[in-house]
């Protein structure tokens, strides 16, 4: 049995029962950063922080929000926009920071790709990662299903009857997963469940998987540069900081996190109150109508570029594409076969293909969003071809490359 | 070495801009029609050319225009004929009242109305008279004299009755313009007027069958019923708001909503009350947005210095 | 040597036990998500077919799904294929085109232009003639008819009749 002392002080007393200075080291000042990094390594944190916006802004809006398809269109605009104080802020800072999530989400992953920091033992990095972006998407739909308004309801609708599987017809599934033959109450309700409690405690689960992955491999640097960590910590506990290629998370890294954190609030809170309508569509401020298509449905900006996937194509063409996409990017440490770990700007060939997905992305998420007619049904078409042979040709361009 | 920082920023701000651009602005620009405001000046409309006599249109709007058989004047103490679930069952909607006729609908509009009410209201593709499908509103063939000198009499008239343009309130110009045909649940209005709240639940039903024989009238002569505008305000923008008001066909072709002929002053306050309903809480967003940030400022401001105290040591 | 063996029995025996309870447990957690009874039950409407005009399309609901009864013309029936004679519904002695309202895409309802005589989904530009079959891609086949059932001039939705089972038979719908 432990031995417990008579405590000297309060930190004493917490250090004998929890070992918090331990733990203090452990997390916060003996956990090294490398020094060669840019603010784009902030963006771990400026998730964090988004998501504990959502979290916070989220209770708030749990407290007046009414699941019930008769109710929860009135109980968002009304009760909440209207009556609760403070309310419409809430609401603002919830819709805005689920867009801007992805936005950052997108950064994340393109810097990782970018750096090449899903190789040599960041493998589940970077899978922990992709398994977040999937339980951020699923969260994203179900609390877009729930103000209930006309968007809400036709993508809840769209987005079911892809389960469908096209030409396997599997209406019952479908049925299953709404609990009716189209979305109505039991699909609302349920869609709640998933948005309040189950998503939200498997994405904590997974941050806690991300974070835990990053511990034995380390955080990536600018230069793919292999640093012996405990070399370079034991110069820096020595009195050499300067000299030193690596930092303390807190207050080393942590007052950079801060101050990219900063200049990120900055630009999130003048999109709460000066330009919210990006993430607030104006057609779900329209009542659902079942028997009422609205004449342009487009799922959020972040979704757009799947979505282009699989709207050029017959439907099970259309659906394998679709399937295609959502997982490829999984594979992507294995797909890529060149064992350099070093900025895409010193890996040739893989640097056009760096900057040709995101550019073919980008046009995919356009043309997501354009009316699928003439010019723009076909360059939906060529740039979901693009994708597709691009990340069939990936091991082939990496396989020759030349080792750094 | 060189710090990259500066073009990585830049690189994350344009391509993240880019995208914006193209999916907010660009993509919204090539899906919806854009409809250019004419600013009420209604030019298909031809200008009143004689000067109106308000005591000779007091008579006629009594008298011989025939007015008063529909409508209701409550100002000048003239009641309604029938109760508006009645009226409704006979002429598909509520004929208004023309208290304050004469501030809120265009002069130029009011005097065409009289005479060729489909035409006026823009719904000839729905009540062409060739074919005896006949407009509710009887058209005024005159009472004998010069007929654009009676009608500029009537209208006049009105105008007299009416309040002023800055006694005209937001809600008054919905309720008069809008409120016959549209529902606004926020604000408790029903096409039949504001619901009062009752004492006994059967009363309050009762009200409510009231409302639903109403609409079910005006279901049958507009083809469908026509929106509650509770949320308009968030679900359409104020250029849309203000150039469908102006002419509908404009926006939606074959659309059964008239052009209501409101002035643009009554537009612009008709848009206000939607603001009232589904924007209540606009001027605390433009204030509280302005102290969070001037606050976020200072919070970044205080992070950089900390983050260059602690990097000194660093380099 | 025997004991660790025992132990690793018995932890395996143990391990297979809580499976089993596991795998029960999923029945009931799929079970709870199926569509309940009184949904199930609601899935049933009669149409009275006497009532509708010729070459209007009128919608009507069932299953909260919009259903498409148009009442064809003289003129149509004249002109019709034999494709979209065998997608008649035939009752009173009236031809009619019945079919769910959906777009079979990806489920959007089609708007019905009169004077073009052919339907339009405003979601992805799909178009249907008026008897329901595809004249646009994207959607990868005719309109579904919901499962009927005639009883004299009557139509039961929900209900599978000889007729419709002929129609699944032969591919005309699913």
């Amino acid at each position: 049995m432990a031995h417990f002392t008579k405590a000297t002080s309060v930190k004493d007393w917490l250090n004998q029962r929890l070992a918090v200075e331990k733990v203090e080291k452990v997390m916060a000042s003996e956990y090294w950063i490398p020094k060669n990094i840019n603010f784009l390594w902030a963006m771990g944190m400026v998730l964090a922080i988004t998501f504990a916006l959502l979290l916070v802004s989220g209770i708030f809006l749990l407290m007046y929000y009414q699941p019930h398809v008769d109710l929860a269109f009135d109980s968002v605009n009304y009760t909440i926009m209207r009556e609760v104080d403070f309310g419409w802020l809430w609401r603002n800072i919830h819709g805005v920071a689920a867009s801007v999530v992805f936005l950052v989400i997108y950064i994340h992953m393109f810097t990782g790709i970018y750096y090449g920091s899903y190789k040599k033992g960041r493998e589940m990095i970077w899978i922990s990662g992709m398994l977040l972006f999937v339980t951020f998407s699923a969260e994203a739909f179900s609390g877009y299903m729930l103000p209930w308004g006309q968007m809400s309801y036709w993508a809840g609708m769209v987005i079911t009857n892809i389960f469908s599987l096209g030409g396997l017809h599997m209406d019952g599934l479908v049925e299953w997963i709404r609990g009716d033959y189209v979305p109505a109450q039991a699909f609302l309700s349920r869609f709640f469940m998933l948005h309040v409690l189950l998503l939200p405690l498997a994405i904590m689960g997974l941050i806690g998987l991300h974070f835990a992955a990053l511990r034995i491999p380390h955080v990536n640097n600018q230069d793919g540069e292999e640093i012996d960590f405990d070399a370079e910590s034991k110069k820096y506990l020595a009195g050499d900081k300067a000299g030193s290629k690596v930092m303390r998370f807190a207050n080393d890294f942590m007052s950079k996190d801060m101050m990219v954190v900063g200049i990120f609030l900055i630009f999130f809170f003048y999109l709460v109150f000066y330009n919210y309508s990006f993430a607030l569509d104006p057609v779900n401020f329209d009542p659902a109508d079942m028997l009422k298509t609205p004449a342009h449905i487009y799922p959020e900006w972040y979704f757009l570029w799947s979505y282009e996937i699989l709207r050029p194509f017959s439907v099970n063409i259309g659906l394998i594409a679709f399937g295609f996409a959502q997982v490829i990017f999984v594979l992507l440490p294995w797909l890529d076969r060149s064992p350099n770990a070093v900025p895409a700007s010193r890996r040739g060939a893989f640097s056009v293909w760096f900057w040709l997905l995101l550019i073919d992305m980008i046009v995919l998420t356009a043309m997501g969003k354009l009316p699928p007619e003439g010019i723009f049904s076909t360059i939906g078409l060529v740039a979901a071809l693009a994708f597709i042979v691009l990340w069939i040709a990936l091991p082939f361009i990496t396989m020759n490359e030349k080792k750094v | 070495m060189k710090n990259k920082e500066p073009l990585i920023l830049v690189v994350v701000v344009a391509f993240t801009l880019l995208t914006y651009w193209l999916v907010e602005p660009y993509a919204h620009s090539v899906m919806h029609k854009h409809v250019e405001s004419e600013n009420f000046a209604y030019a298909d409309l031809a200008p009143i050319s004689k000067t109106g006599n308000v005591a000779n249109g007091k008579e006629l709007t009594m008298g011989a225009g025939g007015c008063t058989g529909c409508h209701s004047i409550t100002k000048e103490g003239v009641p309604a004929g029938m109760d508006p679930v009645t009226a409704a069952g006979a002429y598909g909607v509520n004929p208004p009242d023309l208290s304050e006729a004469g501030v809120v609908y265009d002069a130029k509009f009011l005097a065409d109305l009289i005479k060729n009410p489909a035409h006026a209201l823009k719904v000839e593709h729905k009540f062409d008279a060739a074919k005896g499908q006949m407009h509710p509103m009887v058209a005024f063939y005159g009472a004998g004299g010069d007929i654009d000198q009676e009608v500029a009499d009537m209208v006049a008239y009105l105008q007299s009755i009416a309040v002023t343009k800055e006694q005209l309130t937001p809600k008054m110009a919905y309720e008069n313009a809008c409120g016959r045909c549209h529902e606004m649940r926020y604000e408790n209005w029903t096409q039949i007027g504001e619901k009062p709240s009752f004492k006994f639940e059967k009363d309050s039903l009762a009200f409510d069958i009231q409302v639903l024989e109403y609409q079910e009238s005006l279901t049958k002569y507009m083809g469908k019923l026509p929106p509650d505008l509770s949320m308009y305000i968030r679900s359409r923008n104020e250029h849309f708001l203000s150039t469908f008001i102006e002419n509908p066909q404009a926006h939606l072709e074959g659309t059964a909503m008239p052009r209501v002929g409101v002035t643009a002053d009554t537009a612009h306050k008709v848009i206000e009350h939607m603001a009232d309903s589904g924007d209540t809480k606009r001027d605390e967003r433009a204030s509280v947005g302005m102290n969070v940030m001037w606050y976020i400022l200072i919070f970044a401001i205080f992070a950089f210095l900390w983050k260059r105290s602690v990097w000194k040591e660093l380099h | 040597m025997h004991n660790s063996s025992r132990r690793g029995f018995m932890g395996k025996a143990f391990g297979a036990v809580a499976g089993v309870g596991a795998v029960g447990s999923l029945v009931a957690m799929k079970k709870s998500w199926d569509p309940l009874p009184s949904v199930k039950a609601a899935g049933f409407t009669t149409l009275d077919m006497t009532i509708y005009p010729e070459g209007e399309l009128i919608t009507e609901k069932w299953r909260g799904k919009p259903i498409f009864v148009l009442k064809k013309t003289a003129e149509m029936i004249a002109s019709q294929t034999e494709s979209q004679k065998a997608r008649s519904v035939i009752v009173g002695g009236s031809e009619f085109m019945i079919a769910i309202g959906l777009c079979t895409h990806l489920g959007c309802i089609p708007s019905y232009s009169a004077t073009e005589k052919s339907f339009l989904c405003a979601c992805h530009g799909g178009m249907f003639n008026w008897a329901g079959e595809v004249t646009k891609v994207p959607p990868p086949r005719a309109f579904d008819i919901p499962p009927f059932k005639i009883e004299g001039n009557n139509m039961i939705l929900g209900e599978v009749g000889p007729e419709f089972q002929a129609m699944k038979d032969s591919g005309i719908t699913l």
